[in-house]
């Protein structure tokens, strides 16, 4: 069914307000979209992974979620998933449940919980071939803490734990590649998204990813207006930018078959993206014009590598 | 009608385990629960159990899909030790705060290092405030008997707790011994079918589980939980009542050995009593008045009973299978001393830590801790309080 | 069954807080009044909305509420004033409120 913004806004919200994520994090912007690609009369069982998401979704007696929701740790949100795969399953089939229910397991995480800590539990889940999708929420830093640096963090931006200094200039190491890491599992679906536009790309992935069988990914580059150093107001000008940059490309990936969602019309400079955001500011300075040309010499090679794959 | 067979304690357990037929098992190998989980994977092979049955990577995870299927509506169960079992640390403390009753077997082994497989309670030990009701066994009939009991335990609404059922790795793990088992039907009429109220996949209302909480909630949730420990002690006694009414095999917190004109005693857990009681049936035939509290449950702490079992004493040695590194004693002596602390009447006490990694712990050994109590109830001396046993010495 | 979320508050006792703090209804945040958060306000002027919705889907507070296909006034009980929706609206139909 082709996507219809104003159908998907009449639905009743899933993910309700007076959770005590900062203004304008686009956690929650993820959440409310996330729960939108759940049919109306499935069942979502979400499994969370501790980070600012779960802190300010769920705390006591305040839970943001209008379905099941269970967080236990950091690391291990993929695998307390698993149980709770297994509880569908048997449960069912023990007739403890109606076994004409749909339940949809949502697994949700910051990148700190997904890529580094939590990233064990991800691949054993992925690999036993649970029925559940992982949703990152990918903000390129341990943000609940501070925006420490994570796996997620592109090389260059500055963290509380590589800042920039007179002899740094923020994070050594690129990005780790999870979303091809997590294909490399042979997952059915895989996809990268954001936050743009009227939301369809978010949507049509994200129904996608919870509709097929199996282990399912979507990453979702989202926006941190404290940790990135941004005004809030700019969240999709941000995301834009991530995505005409080709900073974080759009794809996706079925029964590891790749396929382009987003082209941009003209791809921009990296400067679009790191100038708009503080945690780049020293990138700019006097005798740092190199770490603009060794990013933009990185996302060329990997837009040309997923180019490549696409075809 | 029970059935007279011959199993290692790892058997006895996976045995349990499928006649209760519990929903979900999450495994992971390691030295010595590791048969537990192998024979029970037979079970599920051979159709004999209806059980969704998962490998998962790690202990760490084994333990958080527990949890999951637990909170989603499940009887949740795994099997661990050692490393295993501190690799869960963190979310045994989730699993007990989240009030979520998982049964978890341990075949208690020592800690690296360096790296050793064989028996002592260091793993266990390093677990006693994780939240998890602790039920220690001598035997593998013991073993058995404590798992038929776990799950109703964990589950009373009274409870709401994860309890650990404690066997000693390789002595009871696998040495095989003759062992009454009970029918299938009458195991599952005795344990019965868990329905909690709420649970994740419950359509009527959705359950949210693992909130955070701001300081105002944090402390009364956790005394909310110290009453749910204190509570387990009524419980586990009513349970072992009607197993004893059911199935004819009688425990308490503690089982008292020869206490009741004992001068000297031992404090002492697991597969060591038994060691233990062969000798004080040498000694009593010398004369001599010696006898053994054997701690069953060690959480929650029976300090009432055992401070009560032992008040008429004249010495008392409390025998520590686990080294605290306190550098005053350990676990089981310091709970011990301060449970009888505030009594009228209380015995001389040591501390001697003994058998880790396996250290042969003899008759000959225990007679000679008798001797050694006969000596401070003589002259009224303790000399040193923490001691070890067994090691070579220059 | 314990407690409704709406009766759990700081002064109860502890055996009146729910088992293991768990929490048996849906939505409960929405008892928390986000909007005492906020110290810049979005408005809506309403003569030039067109109702095209595209506010709506990233107010990461829900704070947009849609009924028959159409936006509502905010909702300024949980709005935090994160300014999102001002520039997702492509018809300058939400500005910042001069504060007096």
């Amino acid at each position: 069914m082709a996507y219809n913004l104003k159908e998907e806004m009449n639905k009743e919200e899933r993910f309700n307000s007076g959770h005590r994520l900062c203004a304008g994090c686009g956690a929650g912007i993820v959440c409310r979209a996330m729960m939108r690609a759940v049919d109306e009369n499935d069942k979502a069982v979400i499994c969370n992974a501790t980070g600012c998401l779960e802190v300010s979704s769920f705390q006591y007696p305040y839970t943001a979620w209008n379905d099941s929701y269970i967080h236990t740790a950091f690391e291990n949100a993929s695998s307390t998933a698993s149980g709770v795969c297994a509880a569908v399953e048997v449960m069912k089939r023990k007739g403890k449940i109606d076994p004409d229910q749909n339940y949809k397991i949502l697994v949700i995480g910051g990148d700190g919980g997904t890529y580094d800590i939590g990233f064990q539990s991800l691949s054993g889940a992925l690999e036993r071939g649970h029925d559940f999708t992982y949703f990152c929420y990918d903000n390129n830093a341990y943000m609940n803490t501070g925006t420490q640096r994570s796996s997620a963090t592109p090389r260059f931006a500055a963290a509380t734990t590589t800042p920039a200094g007179a002899d740094s200039v923020g994070k050594k190491q690129d990005q780790k590649d999870l979303t091809q890491i997590v294909v490399a599992h042979g997952v059915h679906y895989a996809a990268q998204t954001t936050l743009f536009g009227n939301m369809k790309d978010f949507h049509e992935k994200a129904h996608r990813a919870i509709y097929t069988q199996g282990p399912t990914f979507v990453n979702v580059l989202t926006p941190c207006p404290r940790g990135w150093g941004y005004p809030a107001e700019d969240l999709i000008d941000i995301c834009k930018a991530a995505i005409d940059t080709c900073i974080w490309p759009l794809y996706e990936v079925v029964d590891g078959e790749y396929r382009l969602t987003y082209e941009p019309k003209k791809k921009l400079p990296v400067e679009e993206f790191m100038s708009k955001q503080s945690r780049f500011a020293h990138c700019f300075k006097k005798g740092n014009e190199w770490t603009i040309e060794a990013a933009q010499q990185y996302v060329d090679k990997k837009w040309e590598d997923l180019l490549a794959k696409c075809k | 009608m029970s059935i007279r067979e011959r199993l290692s304690g790892n058997e006895a357990i996976a045995t349990a385990m499928r006649q209760i037929g519990p929903d979900v098992f999450a495994m992971f190998p390691i030295t010595p629960s590791t048969e537990i989980p192998q024979y029970f994977a037979q079970y599920v092979a051979d159709g004999k159990v209806d059980t969704e049955f998962i490998c998962v990577e790690s202990e760490h995870s084994s333990l958080s899909a527990c949890l999951g299927a637990e909170a989603a509506g499940c009887r949740a169960v795994t099997a661990t030790s050692s490393a295993g079992l501190s690799f869960m640390n963190e979310v045994l403390y989730v699993a007990a705060s989240s009030r979520l009753p998982v049964v978890l077997a341990v075949a208690c082994r020592a800690l690296t290092g360096p790296i050793n497989i064989n028996h002592d309670y260091s793993d266990s030990m390093a677990e006693r405030d994780s939240g998890f009701i602790q039920i220690y066994a001598e035997n593998n009939q013991e073993v058995y008997d404590n798992y038929l009991q776990a799950h109703r335990i964990a589950e009373h609404p009274d409870v709401r707790l994860p309890l650990m059922v404690c066997e000693d790795g390789f002595i009871t793990s696998h040495a095989i011994e003759n062992i009454e088992l009970e029918e299938d039907e009458a195991v599952k009429k005795f344990v019965g079918e868990y329905h909690p109220e709420n649970y994740l996949l419950k359509t009527e209302n959705p359950l949210a589980v693992g909130p955070y909480g701001i300081s105002a909630y944090y402390m009364e949730a956790r005394v909310a939980q110290a009453h749910a420990m204190m509570n387990a002690k009524k419980v586990i006694l009513d349970v072992a009542a009607d197993f004893e009414k059911t199935f004819g095999r009688k425990y308490g917190l503690i089982e008292e050995y020869k206490m009741e004109d004992a001068e000297l005693a031992m404090v002492i857990m697991g597969s060591s009593a038994g060691t233990a009681k062969a000798a004080i049936d040498e000694l009593r035939k010398e004369g001599i008045k010696a006898g053994l509290v054997k701690v069953r449950v060690f959480r929650p702490f029976p300090g009432e009973e055992i401070a009560k079992a032992i008040e008429n004493c004249k010495a008392v040695a409390v025998m520590d299978k686990s080294e605290g590194f306190s550098a005053c004693g350990g676990p089981l002596y310091a709970e011990t001393a301060g449970a009888c602390f505030n009594m009228k009447k209380r015995p001389l006490m040591v501390d001697i830590v003994f058998g880790l990694g396996g250290r042969d712990f003899t008759v000959e050994a225990a007679k000679s801790v008798y001797g050694r109590l006969a000596k401070i109830a003589e002259t009224g001396e303790t000399g040193d309080i923490y001691t070890h046993m067994g090691q070579r010495e220059r | 069954m314990g407690l409704k979320a709406e009766e759990i508050n700081e002064h109860i006792a502890w055996q009146d807080l729910t088992t293991g703090c768990e929490i048996y209804e849906p939505g409960t945040s929405r008892l928390t009044k986000t909007g005492e958060w906020r110290s810049r306000t979005p408005e809506w002027i309403k003569e030039k909305c067109k109702q095209c919705l595209l506010c709506a889907p990233f107010c990461p507070d829900a704070s947009i509420p849609v009924k028959d296909g159409k936006r509502d006034e905010f909702d300024y009980e949980h709005c935090k004033g994160c300014g999102i929706c001002i520039k997702a609206c492509p018809f300058q139909a939400i500005r910042w409120k001069e504060e007096s």
